[in-house]
């Protein structure tokens, strides 16, 4: 027999949190089965990384957030990472939720939907009852019925058929009060033949324990073309669980950009689930770890779909004594027949102390397709090193080049330059001594 | 002050293996010394030694450059102090660009603030590449990375010209480059003569020394330098080889660093 988990609230407290929020009765009832499979659900067993002890537990209590009218009354925090021009299509949620939602006139004309996920459940019920929990289903494990039962603010984002949103759409989700519920989930539909770009980032104040579980989904209808950035630069004692995952239909394509730039204990798992026939998936992950971080990064493609290809890149740099598990999985089904999986993990250790563990896996059960992979785990080339010193430059300085130089082909990639420079931004304070 | 650089009775080792057997050198501004020797007699480990690679221990003697101690100076104060080492097989650094690279080694002899302009280093670079007739896209290939054996020693050229230094070292610059780009270089290394700049050649061959005439050339065997001389000791070794070298000197096995392994 298993021992039944300590739920974070009672039936009875998600119920009466259910209507004071006035959420449609399907989602009530939604959140109720999925707290009683929470606590029937073991926690998932991300390859090599031992998580029983880790604080799984934190979630908190959701606190009712208070809207702001302009940018100007955000958070330090926020402000720093939003300029004033982007703020016309932007979501903020602050704690438990959405503190500050805009859409530009134009984008709601053509019918885009870009709001906090609760907001979508009250004003598009239909359209996120239809898609939610349809990815990353309720049942997989623990974390995942509880992100269902407990998920708060969020974000939802619908682009209608053959509608091209040419700027991105940004979120920012912050937790500042350690004692407040931080569960965002995202959803993302992009109808047949849209293409849009969303951006967000994860970030924390404080030093206090806390938990950030939360579930992205991605939903690529026919033709669809989605590019998802997310960087996360969740503090030292928050432990960041996230799953995210899209399915793309026929000739639909996923672009997923991520950091990883969190300084306490991650688990992220990044998937395709290639459903239709041309679909293609491209991850490129970067990331970084330092002190005594455990790191679990999973990227993951699924082929269903005829003629559908992926591409997978997570470079990661370790320093300290900070230790990362990275799994690359390319599984293709039988029947789908001319597809491309391609992965590369690289990991660059800065100190001796530091691991890194590189592990492709190829799944292939169909004769007709290419796959490969590459894999590398190295310390900094010390030749590298006495090379860069000779012409003068100073040793922080040379290891610094040589990261990244090792990060660049990945980061140089990215479409978006603000992103870009953010990244590099990011990477610079981590590694930086 | 014109440069002044002295290398006295070196020795150095690698893996306990002593390799340099206590070399003697001298070297003022403006002066070209040639090195040749045969394979395996500690040429490139005096280069290395020179400037810092951490592989190998000096174990005794002494390197001055305008009476400032070398040996303890690191790597990266040697080569702002005024040292310059054109490698025999430099280093390939993916994801650094060559023009990033040169820009954090000439802001590294800056002070903070006073870093060059990005367009001052633009084109100064571009000048720079046109001279060693250089196409303008090795600007931004990664550092070596790909480059054929005669690119990267131009490449090597090039930092050699945008870094001024007091002390070239060139350690084989000549093998792989084509008659062309021999006399580019040799071009470059000429342009860069001057009063204050001393020059040390090592190579296998007369050939380079065609272009660039050095004002002394050393032998080097056994961990030392052997014999000195002018400008036609290099061609008598080019004409003759290194028999009656070993004959006039006694010596049987001209390398270094092999006793123990035999
Ligand atoms: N890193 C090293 N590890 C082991 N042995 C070394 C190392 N570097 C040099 N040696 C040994 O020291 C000796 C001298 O080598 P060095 O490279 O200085 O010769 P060289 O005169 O430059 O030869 P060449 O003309 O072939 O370039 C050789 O026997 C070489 O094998
Ligand atoms: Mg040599």
């Amino acid at each position: 027999m298993t021992l039944q988990t300590i739920l974070p609230l009672s039936a009875e407290a998600l119920k009466s949190l259910s209507q004071q929020k006035n959420e449609p009765a399907w989602l009530a009832e939604s959140r109720l089965n999925a707290l009683e499979l929470a606590s029937r659900l073991e926690l998932p067993k991300p390859e090599k990384t031992k998580i029983d002890k880790w604080n799984l537990s934190d979630y908190g209590t959701y606190q009712q957030a208070t809207s702001v009218a302009s940018l100007q009354e955000l958070p330090e925090a926020v402000r720093a990472l939003v300029k004033e021009e982007e703020a016309t299509n932007l979501l903020v949620q602050k704690d438990s939720g959405a503190v500050y939602s805009t859409l530009s006139d134009e984008l709601k004309a053509q019918g885009v939907i870009f709001t906090d996920l609760e907001t979508a459940a009250r004003e598009h019920s239909d359209l996120v009852q239809a898609h939610l929990s349809s990815v990353v289903k309720n049942d997989e494990n623990q974390l995942t019925a509880l992100s269902a039962a407990l998920w708060t603010g969020g974000a939802f984002l619908y682009v209608p058929k053959n509608v091209e949103v040419s700027v991105p759409l940004q979120a920012v989700f912050l937790t500042e009060n350690a004692d407040a519920t931080f569960a965002p989930r995202v959803l993302v539909v992009a109808d047949v033949n849209s293409s849009v770009t969303y951006v967000d980032n994860y970030i924390s104040t404080g030093d206090a324990a806390r938990l950030h579980n939360g579930i992205v989904e991605v939903i690529a209808k026919p033709g669809a073309k989605v590019r998802f950035a997310t960087v996360h630069q969740l503090g030292l004692n928050t432990t960041d669980m996230s799953y995210r995952r899209a399915v793309t239909e026929n000739d639909a394509s996923i672009e997923w950009i991520i950091g990883e730039m969190n300084d306490g204990n991650t688990v992220t798992d990044t998937s395709t689930v290639l459903k239709g026939n041309g679909s293609t998936s491209d991850a490129k992950v970067i990331a970084v770890g330092s002190g005594s971080q455990r790191l679990n990064y999973t990227t993951r493609a699924i082929h269903f779909g005829k003629d559908s290809t992926s591409q997978m890149t997570t470079r990661a740099v370790m320093r300290e004594e900070a230790n990362a598990i990275i799994n690359g999985i390319t599984k293709i089904e039988h029947g789908a027949t001319r597809s491309n999986g391609e992965q590369a993990e690289k990991v660059l250790m800065l100190s001796p102390k530091a691991r890194g563990d590189a592990n492709p896996i190829l799944l292939i059960d169909e004769d007709d397709v290419m796959a490969g992979h590459a894999a590398s785990v190295g310390q900094v080339n010390p030749e590298q090193v006495h090379y860069l010193m000779s012409r003068g430059i100073s040793r922080a300085q040379a290891e610094r080049l040589i990261i990244y130089g090792f990060l660049a082909p990945v980061v140089s990639d990215i479409p978006l330059e603000q992103l870009q420079t953010r990244l590099q931004e990011l990477v610079e304070r981590k590694v930086g001594q | 002050m014109a440069t002044n650089f002295v290398i006295e009775g070196l020795k150095a080792t690698i893996d306990n293996k002593e390799i340099l057997k206590g070399v003697n050198l001298s070297m003022k501004g403006g002066e070209i010394h040639a090195i040749m020797g045969p394979n395996g007699t500690g040429k490139s480990t005096l280069a290395s030694a020179l400037m810092g690679h951490p592989k190998y221990e000096v174990t005794e003697g002494a390197v001055t450059l305008d009476g400032e101690d070398v040996l303890e100076m690191e790597v990266d104060e040697r080569a702002r102090a005024g040292l310059f080492l054109a490698m025999q097989y430099p280093s390939e650094i993916s994801g650094v660009t060559n023009s990033d690279f040169l820009r954090s080694a000439i802001n590294a002899r800056r002070e903070e603030g006073q870093e060059i302009s990005l367009i001052k280093f633009i084109r100064q670079m571009e000048g720079s590449m046109k001279e060693l007739d250089m196409n303008p896209e090795f600007a931004h290939r990664y550092l070596n990375e790909g480059f054929s054996g005669g690119e990267k020693k131009r490449n090597e050229i090039l930092q050699m010209l945008m870094l001024d230094p007091k002390i070239v070292i060139l350690d084989e610059i000549d093998s792989g480059l084509d008659i062309d780009a021999l006399k580019i270089v040799a071009a470059g290394v000429n342009k860069m003569r001057s009063e204050d700049r001393g020059f040390l050649i090592i190579t296998h061959y007369q050939r380079l020394l065609n272009y660039i005439t050095p004002d002394y050339v050393h032998v080097m065997m056994q961990g030392r330098i052997v014999k000195s001389g002018g400008p036609e000791l290099a061609a008598r070794l080019e004409a003759e080889g290194y028999d009656w070298v070993k004959e006039e000197l006694g010596i049987t096995d001209e390398t270094v660093g092999q006793e123990q392994e035999a």
